[in-house]
């Protein structure tokens, strides 16, 4: 098992790992101090509808004269608040779960496992969608829907580890001179779990920013006037020819996030569990 | 292997009924009852009692679930709230169009992945590998809607060039059909490429370093011979399951490429009846997008054991 510290300078290392791990970082900096960065409130009307790109408004203005850059800024936020929100809400409800399915075996196992099947029987957006359609739209809801969705993974994830590990020779060992069950799962099963967690987890993250922004796009996610990149494009749309700036930055904030998570994620995973490198 | 298939199949069973079930749990989750969202301000409390009666919301909901799988079963999924008409074969209508779209769409990212895969694990760490690896992952990192529209936008600016509007059926004129198809196809089939060329790559990789294709080479096969014979087949298995897995992800995707190309298909169909609380609609094409990808699912998994005589399913 490597310790944080090594992980870390291995992930240095790994050119890829230093581009993920910059742009995280630079990412959470843009929607922690987008108050600070931002030039105007992203709400507010500024200028002309549709003014192209400028030194006033450097990505341009949208239809009802809103500043883009500051609106991109705070949509950063939401993008990250719904990503880390929903990840954490799977993460941790999973982990549970994968804990207890795949310890205890049996019955509840097989219960557990029945469930995490029928929502695995969904495309993930359509359930998504889904539960928007009944829990109704906006922020904490986006949040609830993509977290649900996320759930079976971890489940999958933590109890094929926990499996695995149980037949160790210090867990059999640990067992045998009487160390109690919750002990046992947290200290010495527990930790086998956290490389193939970690590395999900941040896929999850990636899928789960994907996933608000393809909701927002539909109408399903957030709500206009707030700032999120896919319902600043889906406003956009009607105007993108006379107004390409109107898209293509939403797009850019879009991709590049989902990128340098997506690049964080594979090298995690070749750190890791070297395993599984590609 | 015959076994294998039937116990496969009646392993869909449960999964199957669960899949209602809990559609069918979660449709009753709705805050406020389907009538007066149907319904609106001007219903008389009459009018009220008689659509409750006429849509069995007075019994109790056990009783709902099995009248709604039965007639389910019987192909009838009841009618929508809006145009009162069944629902059943508006569905089938629309399906065909999904259907075409995410067909489509799987044959141009296999078309485009797979060569590229295996060009990249051929040539590793050249100019071709590196390309392929740049561009998978681009492929993994855009959402379908926002490749939709940056096509869609570059075709407009660039060659002033707009997809033709309105849907014509594949049997009433197949050239035109094609013409509005293939730009949604080809986004679908760019989402999913990615990934199914980092899958080639890494498992051709893999495969090219096991003993027997030394062997094969060593005996003076030529490349051509060692990579498409011999290689390629083995490869081809976690490619296959990828595949399969995939199937979740056009189908998702086929729903928002429906909306922003404006295509009549099944994902259009559940989007409307979201907005428009249509809930029999949303509930109906829930069901039947969860019935195809399971089905899907089962046909790549008994693929799987078909090509794949390693393991023994007993």
């Amino acid at each position: 098992m490597k310790g944080l510290r090594q992980v870390f300078r291995e992930l240095v290392k790994d050119p890829m790992g230093r581009i993920g791990l910059i742009g995280v970082l630079l990412l959470i900096l843009l929607a922690v101090f987008a108050p600070l960065l931002a030039h105007y409130s992203p709400e507010k009307m500024v200028s002309m509808p549709k003014a192209a790109p400028n030194q006033q408004f450097w990505f341009g203005t949208d239809n009802y004269g809103r500043d883009i850059y500051s609106r991109i800024l705070y949509g950063a936020r939401v993008s990250l608040e719904v990503g880390l929100i929903s990840v954490g809400i799977a993460a941790s409800i999973g982990f549970i779960l994968g804990i207890i399915a795949g310890y205890f075996e049996g019955r509840i196992d097989r219960i557990i496992m029945c469930i995490m099947d029928i929502l695995f029987a969904f495309p993930s957006i359509l359930l998504a969608i889904f539960i928007t359609a009944v829990l109704g739209r906006g922020i904490e809801n986006t949040m609830i829907a993509i977290g649900i969705v996320n759930i079976p993974v971890f489940v999958r994830t933590v109890r094929a580890s926990v499996i695995s590990a149980k037949g160790l020779e210090y867990v059999q060992n640990a067992k045998s001179i009487g160390v109690k069950t919750f002990p046992l799962l947290m200290r010495h099963i527990a930790p086998n779990t956290i490389a193939p967690f970690t590395v999900q987890a941040t896929l999850a993250l990636s899928s789960a920013i994907l996933t608000e922004a393809s909701m927002s796009f539909l109408g399903l996610g957030i709500q206009p006037p707030d700032p999120s990149w896919g319902s600043m494009l889906s406003e956009a749309r009607a105007f993108m020819e006379q107004a390409p700036w109107m898209v293509i930055f939403p797009i850019l904030f879009i991709v590049i996030t989902i990128l340098i998570f997506n690049i964080l994620g594979d090298s995690l995973r070749d750190v890791l569990d070297p395993k599984l490198k590609t | 292997m015959r076994n294998y298939v039937i116990r496969r199949i009646l392993q869909i069973i449960p999964v199957l009924l669960g899949v209602s079930i809990l559609i069918f749990a979660v449709m009753k989750l709705i805050p406020g009852d389907v009538i007066s969202g149907a319904l609106g301000v001007e219903g008389s409390p009459e009018l009220r009692q008689a659509l409750t009666v006429k849509y069995g919301l007075d019994k109790p909901y056990h009783v709902q679930y099995i009248n709604w799988i039965l007639g389910v079963l019987h192909g009838d999924f009841g009618d929508s709230l809006r145009t009162s008409e069944p629902i059943f074969p508006e569905m089938m209508r629309r399906f065909s169009v999904t259907a075409e779209l995410t067909i489509l769409g799987a044959l141009i990212s296999w078309i485009i992945a797979i060569p590229l895969g295996i060009l990249a694990a051929t040539h590793r760490n050249k100019g071709i590998d590196r390309f392929v690896r740049v561009f998978a992952l681009m492929g993994v990192s855009i959402p379908s809607f926002a490749l939709s529209i940056l096509v869609i936008l570059f075709l407009a600016l660039v060659f002033s060039y707009f997809s033709p509007l309105g849907y014509v059926s594949f049997f009433e004129n197949p050239v035109k059909n094609l013409q509005i198809m293939i730009l949604p196809s080809f986004v679908l089939g760019i989402t999913i490429a990615g990934s199914i060329m980092r899958m080639t790559r890494s498992s051709m990789l893999e495969v090219l370093q096991q003993d027997f294709i030394k062997t094969v080479r060593a005996k003076g096969a030529s490349e051509r011979i060692t990579i498409f014979k011999h290689a390629l087949r083995n490869a081809f298995i976690p490619i296959i399951t990828l595949i399969g897995m995939q199937i979740g992800s056009l189908l998702g995707g086929a729903v928002i490429i429906e909306q922003i190309f404006s295509l009549p298909g099944l994902g259009q169909m559940t989007l409307t009846g979201i907005n428009q609380r249509d809930y029999p609609v949303v509930q109906g094409c829930v069901l039947f997008i969860a019935f195809i990808y399971i089905l899907v699912n089962l046909i790549t998994d008994l693929l799987y054991a078909y090509i794949d005589p390693r393991i023994s399913y007993n």
